[in-house]
């Protein structure tokens, strides 16, 4: 989503140049605003979030219970103890994390290699218990020496994957448009996850009785 | 759209962060989660038993200098609110050491952060119209219902499982008790 406001930034300052007086101040602001999207990803991708300790072969694993047609965003960032500075710093080279979602039919719909950065996405086609597990990945083995890692998870679910930012941009909403928009999306969720939990009931009944 | 600017702003600076995670707990382990909070945050931390043994957990919550916020043995499920008095790194521990064979499922809802407030004009705060704080009013509910919605769904799943493990047990037991007139039925019939 960065790329495509940057994108956008190359395209406008190319017709900036043709443009002349008010029309050009117009292009300025724009540019502006696009800079600040770019500029606040980043930032977003570097908030800290809820962060656990792993050793070198442990693997991880999370159960997210979603409906179907469910977008779940996860950012993790990993940082390596380090013995002569006796601090944790961001993870070297050579440091994977491998992750693996699973849906409700054990089936794998994720599996990849990723840096000591990463973000994954995925969009349920089943309603129910999908698995996501991390594990390190290590080129070097010396790397750990009997120490920790320390990942930092981030898990958006629903509604929450939603970048408003963008699409007050794209569909250029108002403020208030904007807010009712994502009181929209809110209560779309919500009925998701009570139609899930009564087909849930359903199936459990089923299953007992025949 | 006279500041999307602003607009742009304001979306990014009401940042929330909520993680709802659900781990499995091996036994004879314990799994923290921290996180770094500046103060004067609320955090609320939801964690409830899942699955596995007799549903019950070890969760304490340190702050940055190791002063015990909450501590609870052997729960089920529990609720934990707090506003932090100082910048640092918070703890929230998962106990299953207690238990020599049995794997616990937990969830968890760690949220944090305060409420959506828009950025201050550049003239000074101007107060929301009375749509916008309709709209705010309104998302704050929406937060609750969704969070409580979970919340019910894994409570029902577990009573669900106990009704019915009380069903069997009480026709198990009625049963039984037949058996013990059944036999001595048979014996006083033998003896005359």
């Amino acid at each position: 989503m960065g790329y495509v406001a940057l994108e956008s930034l190359r395209t406008v300052r190319r017709r900036s140049v043709l443009i002349t007086g008010s029309v050009k101040m117009v292009a300025i602001r724009m540019q502006f605003t696009l800079y600040l999207v770019v500029l606040l990803n980043i930032y977003n991708s570097f908030v800290s979030a809820l962060y656990f300790h792993i050793g070198e072969t442990e693997k991880k694993c999370f159960i997210e219970e979603i409906p179907d047609e469910t977008m779940i965003i996860g950012n993790y960032r990993t940082q390596l103890y380090d013995k002569q500075k006796e601090e944790y710093l961001p993870a070297t080279q050579g440091l994977g994390m491998f992750v693996e979602v699973k849906d409700p039919d054990e089936k794998v719909i994720l599996s990849r290699q990723y840096g000591s950065e990463g973000r994954f996405i995925f969009t349920s086609h089943t309603p129910g218990e999908h698995q996501i597990c991390l594990h390190s990945n290590s080129s070097k083995f010396a790397l750990f020496a009997g120490g920790m890692l320390r990942v930092h998870l981030d898990i958006q679910v629903g509604e929450h994957t939603n970048n408003y930012a963008e699409i007050a941009a794209k569909d250029k909403l108002t403020e208030l448009q904007l807010r009712v928009r994502q009181l929209m999306e809110q209560v779309d969720q919500i009925q998701k996850e009570q139609n899930y939990q009564r087909v849930s009931v359903l199936q459990v009944w089923q299953l007992r009785s025949g | 759209m006279r500041h999307p600017c602003l607009l742009i702003l304001a979306v990014y600076i009401a940042f929330i962060n909520a993680t709802e995670l659900t781990f499995e707990l091996p036994d004879n382990e314990k799994q923290c989660f921290y996180e770094d909070l500046e103060q004067g945050v609320k955090f609320d931390i939801d964690f409830q038993v899942i699955a596995g043994g007799n549903y019950d957990v070890d969760c304490f919550v340190t702050d940055p200098v190791n002063n015990m916020l909450y501590q609870e043995r052997k729960k089920q499920y529990d609720s934990f609110s707090h506003t932090t008095t100082m910048k640092g790194v918070y703890k929230v521990c998962f106990s299953n050491e207690f238990s020599t064979f049995s794997h616990k499922t937990v969830y968890l809802d760690f949220r944090t952060g305060e409420d959506a407030r828009l950025l201050p004009d550049m003239n000074g705060a101007t107060a929301l119209t009375q749509m916008e704080s309709a709209c705010l009013s309104i998302h704050e509910i929406l937060k609750v219902v969704s969070d409580s919605q979970t919340w019910y769904r894994l409570r029902e799943a577990q009573d669900r499982l106990r009704a019915i493990i009380l069903f069997v047990v009480c026709i198990g037991q009625v049963l039984m008790l037949k058996s013990f007139f059944n036999d001595k039925k048979a014996s006083v019939a033998t003896s005359t």
